[in-house]
């Protein structure tokens, strides 16, 4: 191996300039309208263009340069990498572990308990406002989420792409429920769960007989069913409206977050009024649940159902001639993921005081179900730092204010949100096709337990 | 009676739309067994793409026919949005090409939320109305029908049947069948199966960009979240009359845009979409392969 198979045989920086040239033209032809010409509304309302070819040129650029980088150095650099690990003999997998490696649950879990005491000590009340609510709830939201829709996708091999249909099943109705009769939030989170859990068995059962696409399909539509009766049924979810002041969760009924209330729990203890102490609480919450979830995920995996689930993943013709009850299982694999769907949106309603319909749309179920795919299906792990990645990584883009420095006053970094997060899940699936955690370790075994690769295992066959 | 037949001939014109996305959908799925979310915002793209040429023509040649400026909205549409979906295809979904089923789902989830936003970026996020360029309309007894809804028909018909003729009728067609029913074999007999799936790309983003188009003559406005629903409503329209099936694509696009628009019109305008999807989940319950589409063969 010399030097100059590494940085550029000829024939190689020929092809790359090649492939250089290539991409340069066709992203040229492809962003000259879209990029290249502008749209906008003049004084009158009409609408006009202009051109912007400077932005097309850097497009262009950016494309042709990374294509003949890519061709030309990247990609032999990376072969080169892998044939010399091939050749050393070494494996990649190596049996011991690092301390870090082998402890990491209870590491992140130790982490999680101490986390908002943690960001209160370091930036104070205000500060941690932000890191507790904005970064520790609202990931910990779609944590539930993916793990209780891994029930249906990864263990019981469902494609359900209406899920957000059951979050917003639980969310209203706590709202519903709490604002017309007053019930408490200790009351409502199981009563949201059982209600998802029924609207589970409803929409599951039609769909029975279906597999694979024709499930997809019919779930996303129940999905925009229900969102649609929700938009429309103005009487009693008030539209698109939305439903707001829903009540707070209280501390187990003892004391109230409400500020004005008699057994407030600042008053109680002293502390001076901040609405910091609430969100803390409520960030314990959404930890016992995701908790929970886990849990009961990971005792029903060992259970005759779960096995059930997973066996009706892989084969469910050998399930039936087994004797498995197909449409239990299927039945029971939907209502439990509805149940925690249902549970999540409960604990949605009460932390943002407000649903509207704008919450449950179909972009919710498919952010969902990536971070399910992306963490690797059936990884309750890999779930996690899908979520924390993904949900976490947009969420501190709307913190980057100091890349107006950079791009100008005009830029503002929330309009990328989405097209990153689109491009991040493009990305990682092309380099990681079976997710962050990419190893299972089956419920059933031989002699010994042991992990292996997810290829194994046939997922989102219904 | 007039009222109903006047429904009818809106159904058709929404139909004819959904259909041409439609197919899109059904010729991807049959030949590499993927859902291109992505679709719905080709359509999109296609319908931008024709807003811009609309926009340069007309200020440029302030008197330009308008069926040349039609043909050429449509023309650009299709070359526009052949070579996005051809470039997306290569770049997100043909290294998952043989990966497990639910990645190239992602990647198109997340190419159709790229795209969207990739034009709200660009574009703006704000509704882009156009002047009308069809005004004519036809009273026949108590009937009213726009030049726009019979050229809409007349291009859809059209271009079914060309479609219909490459497919059923010419080599490229063959192979795109040949690949269809099996990708192997279909290589080993020397079928070019990647450059086939390119072609098939590149032939369902044409047909969206036309629809694209005319949905933008139609309703005179272009949005970036345009490829949502439309998108789904075609998709829809696929699995309905069975997906894979062309014939079904086109039935089911028919059958989506007349229940909506009699929906609308006899029941309430709040409810059509909820009533699309319900008569979607109806029809599977009891046929669960769709209306044409082929029963599916256990084989263990």
């Amino acid at each position: 191996m010399t030097a100059a198979t590494e940085t550029g045989h000829p024939s190689v920086l020929a092809k790359a300039v090649r492939e250089g040239i290539f991409a340069g033209v066709i992203s040229f032809l492809m962003f000259l309208l879209f990029v290249g010409i502008e749209t906008y509304q003049d004084i009158n309302n009409a609408l006009v263009w202009r051109t912007r070819w400077g932005l097309l040129a850097i497009f262009v650029l950016v494309a042709a340069v990374g294509r003949f980088l890519t061709v030309g150095f990247i990609k032999p650099h990376l072969d080169q990498r892998k044939l010399a690990k091939a050749k050393s003999g070494v494996l990649e997998i190596s049996e011991s572990k690092s301390f870090f490696h082998r402890h990491f649950l209870k590491i992140a879990l130790i982490f999680l308990l101490v986390y908002p005491f943690l960001s209160l000590l370091i930036v104070g009340k205000q500060g941690s406002l932000k890191y507790v609510d904005n970064f520790g709830i609202q990931i910990l939201i779609y944590v539930m989420l993916a793990w209780g829709l891994n029930i249906v996708v990864g263990l019981a091999g469902l494609l359900d792409l209406g899920y957000v249909a059951f979050y917003a099943v639980g969310a209203y109705s706590y709202a519903l429920l709490s604002s017309y009769f007053g019930f408490s939030f200790w009351l409502l989170l199981p009563m949201s769960g059982i209600l998802a859990a029924l609207w589970g068995v409803i929409l599951g059962f039609p769909v029975l007989r279906l597999r694979g696409d024709y499930l997809a399909i019919v779930t996303l539509a129940f999905g925009e069913i229900i969102r649609l009766v929700l938009i429309n049924w103005t009487d009693v979810t008030k539209g698109t409206f939305g439903i707001s002041g829903i009540a707070k969760a209280s501390f187990f009924g003892i004391w109230s977050f409400d500020t004005g209330s008699a057994s407030s729990f600042v008053k109680a203890w002293g502390l001076s009024p901040s609405s910091v102490y609430y969100k803390i609480f409520l960030f314990y919450i959404i930890l016992a649940l995701c908790m929970l979830t886990a849990y009961v995920t990971i005792q029903l995996r060992r259970m005759p159902i779960g096995r059930a689930w997973e066996a009706l993943r892989e084969d469910e013709i050998a399930c039936r001639s087994l004797g498995i009850n197909t449409v239990t299982t299927k039945l029971t694999a939907f209502a439990t993921g509805a149940m925690f769907g249902g549970f999540a949106g409960a604990f949605f309603a009460t932390r943002q005081g407000f649903v509207s319909p704008e919450s449950f749309v179909f972009l919710e179920s498919a952010v969902i179900l990536a971070i399910v795919v992306l963490g690797g299906m059936g990884s309750l792990t890999g779930i996690a730092i899908a979520a924390m990645v993904m949900v976490g990584g947009t969420e501190v883009l709307r913190e980057m204010s100091f890349l107006k420095v950079v791009f100008g006053p005009d830029f503002t970094p929330e309009l990328y949100r989405m097209l990153l997060f689109g491009l991040a899940m493009i990305i990682v699936m092309l380099f990681k096709p079976r997710g962050f955690v990419g190893s299972r370790e089956p419920t059933a075994f031989l002699k010994e337990r042991r992990a292996v690769s997810g290829s194994f295992t046939k997922e989102g066959h219904g | 009676m007039e009222y109903f037949i006047q429904q009818l001939i809106n159904g058709l014109t929404l139909g004819s739309i959904y259909g041409l996305v439609a197919i899109g959908y059904t010729m991807v799925y049959g030949i590499i067994g993927m859902i291109n979310f992505a679709h719905g915002d080709i359509f999109m793209l296609g319908g931008f793409a024709a807003l811009i040429v609309f926009l340069i023509a007309t200020s440029f040649f302030a008197g330009i026919p308008v069926a040349l400026l039609l043909l050429l909205m449509l023309l650009v549409g299709m070359l526009m949005t052949g070579l996005w979906n051809w470039t997306i295809e290569r770049v997100a979904y043909r290294p998952l090409r043989g990966s497990f089923r639910l990645a190239p789902l992602i990647t198109a989830i997340g190419m159709s939320i790229v795209l969207s936003n990739f034009i709200q970026v660009t574009q703006g996020p704000r509704n882009k109305p156009i002047p009308p360029m069809v005004t004519d309309v036809f009273h026949i007894g108590g009937i009213t029908i726009s030049l726009k809804q019979v050229l809409i028909v007349i291009i859809t018909a059209v271009l079914l049947f060309a479609f219909w003729y490459i497919v059923n009728k010419t080599p490229l067609g063959r192979a795109q069948r040949a690949t269809e029913q099996d990708r192997k074999m279909a290589a080993l007999l020397g079928v070019d199966v990647d450059r086939t799936i390119s072609i098939t790309f590149i032939m369902g983003a044409a047909l969206a960009a036309v629809a694209g188009a005319m949905y933008l003559m139609y309703y005179g406005v272009a949005s970036f979240n345009d490829g949502f629903i439309p998108g789904v409503k075609a998709f829809t329209a696929a699995v309905l009359g069975g997906i894979g099936s062309l014939p079904g694509a086109v039935l089911g696009g028919l059958l989506i845009g007349l229940i909506e628009s009699l929906w609308s019109a006899y029941f309430s305008i709040a409810y059509k979409d909820v009533a699309t999807f319900a008569i979607l989940a109806f029809v599977l319950i009891f046929k669960p392969t769709g209306i044409l589409g082929r029963p599916e063969v256990e084989k263990v």
